[in-house]
């Protein structure tokens, strides 16, 4: 197994002391095979135990070691150290608040992905005894992309429209709400519409395309935001051009 | 028990740096940009469109200001635009316009080319409207 030397550069900030974030460098010796986040757990253990950051799976799944890495929105456990060069700089994610080191604050996603309601509000329900609500593979087809969203915030750290309008819902959660609006299932779409048809959701994006570039997990909430936008569109003809026409 | 931390968030300031952070973001703000020359351009056939009204002699001087240095390079950078302008949003419609057939989605390709086909169609049209061919 080949070793390499890496020198880190990673953002430290600690709000008890620092009045502002300051760059700190690690020299260490590694594995060439490793990724950004083996690199900064061997810094924790063998070098300085202070550093603080998020991580849980290690494999892609959970969306916790989102970070900046050399100015772009990685999964630190995706980084594979033999895909750059030189030193490496390692920031919090971006457009949030800093905790604490590699630690942000995502009170304001936590709070926007539960006002779209990225949940299945069934459009017939019924008792647990009448069974599971059935669907064909056509209809998973239609949402599954955007299933597969693990609220990793990659897509706010590369969005300037939420970076610049905070208020801006943003793409993972308009993403969701349009997973649901999808689902042949479900029929909570009118009620998501008043967080992602509103001027702060869908119509704040003016389609960078940067949210769908850095997702890790392909879900093209680019796409799916304009989707939102040209039903919402139709919605508006239909309500003001034919309101006799029930949608 | 533990000593309690305080917290103290720190926001980082928004530049302008984000345009240079990546080629992704240069690419959007030409784009963005490219409106200013359409948008130029379409004022220049109004102002046209006043002066034919005006009679010969304006409509005259207005297409012999359109052959001067400047306007010629000023309309081949506003081509340049509007083509960078069309082609980019055109490779975008597969992602607002995805049509499923069953459980597959028709290719993105298929999709972005209907509408290079379309556009080709109607530009064709217009050029033999204006007496091109």
């Amino acid at each position: 197994m080949s070793t390499r030397a890496l020198e880190l550069e990673v953002l430290r900030y600690n709000p008890e002391s620092d009045r502002e974030p300051r760059f700190q460098r690690y020299a260490i010796e590694c594995p060439e095979e490793w990724v950004v986040l083996d690199a900064l757990n061997h810094v924790k253990e063998s070098v300085d135990p202070t550093l603080s950051y998020r991580w849980s799976c290690h494999m892609a799944v959970c969306g916790s070691c989102g970070m900046m890495i050399n100015g772009e929105p990685k999964l630190a456990c995706k980084a594979f150290l033999r895909d750059y060069a030189g030193v490496i700089r390692v920031e919090p994610l971006a457009h949030f608040p800093v905790e604490r080191d590699l630690v942000t604050v995502i009170d304001d996603f936590m709070a926007k992905l539960a006002r779209v309601r990225p949940y299945l509000m069934p459009k017939h329900a019924k008792a647990i005894e009448a069974g599971e609500y059935r669907q064909t593979p056509a209809e998973l087809a239609r949402f599954k992309r955007y299933s597969m969203c693990i609220n990793c915030m990659l897509c706010y750290a590369a969005c300037p429209e939420y970076a610049l309008i905070p208020k801006y819902v943003g793409p993972a959660a308009i993403a969701l709400a349009h997973r649901w609006n999808q689902d042949s299932r479900d029929g909570g779409r009118d009620a998501r519409q008043q967080e992602i048809a509103a001027t702060e959701g869908a119509w704040e994006c003016s389609f960078v395309g940067a949210c769908s570039e850095v997702c890790p997990e392909h879900v093209d909430p680019a796409g799916a935001i304009q989707q939102v936008k040209i039903r919402s569109t139709v919605d508006w003809y239909t309500q003001h051009l034919m309101p006799w026409l029930k949608k | 028990m533990a000593e309690e931390v305080k917290r103290k968030p720190y926001v980082r300031p928004v530049t302008s740096e984000w345009i240079f952070r990546h080629p992704r973001y240069i690419r959007y703000m030409v784009r963005e940009f490219s409106c200013l020359f359409i948008g130029a351009w379409t004022l220049l056939m109004v102002w046209g469109l006043k002066q034919l009204a005006q009679g010969p002699q304006a409509w005259a001087a207005f297409l012999e200001l359109l052959q001067h240095p400047v306007s010629i390079a000023f309309h081949l950078a506003a081509l340049a635009f509007a083509v960078y302008h069309s082609v980019t949003w055109f490779n975008l419609t597969p992602k607002a316009l995805p049509v499923q057939r069953g459980e597959a989605f028709v290719p993105d390709g298929a999709i972005s080319g209907a509408h290079f086909a379309v556009w080709a169609v109607l530009s064709l049209a217009v050029l033999f409207l204006a007496g091109a061919f």
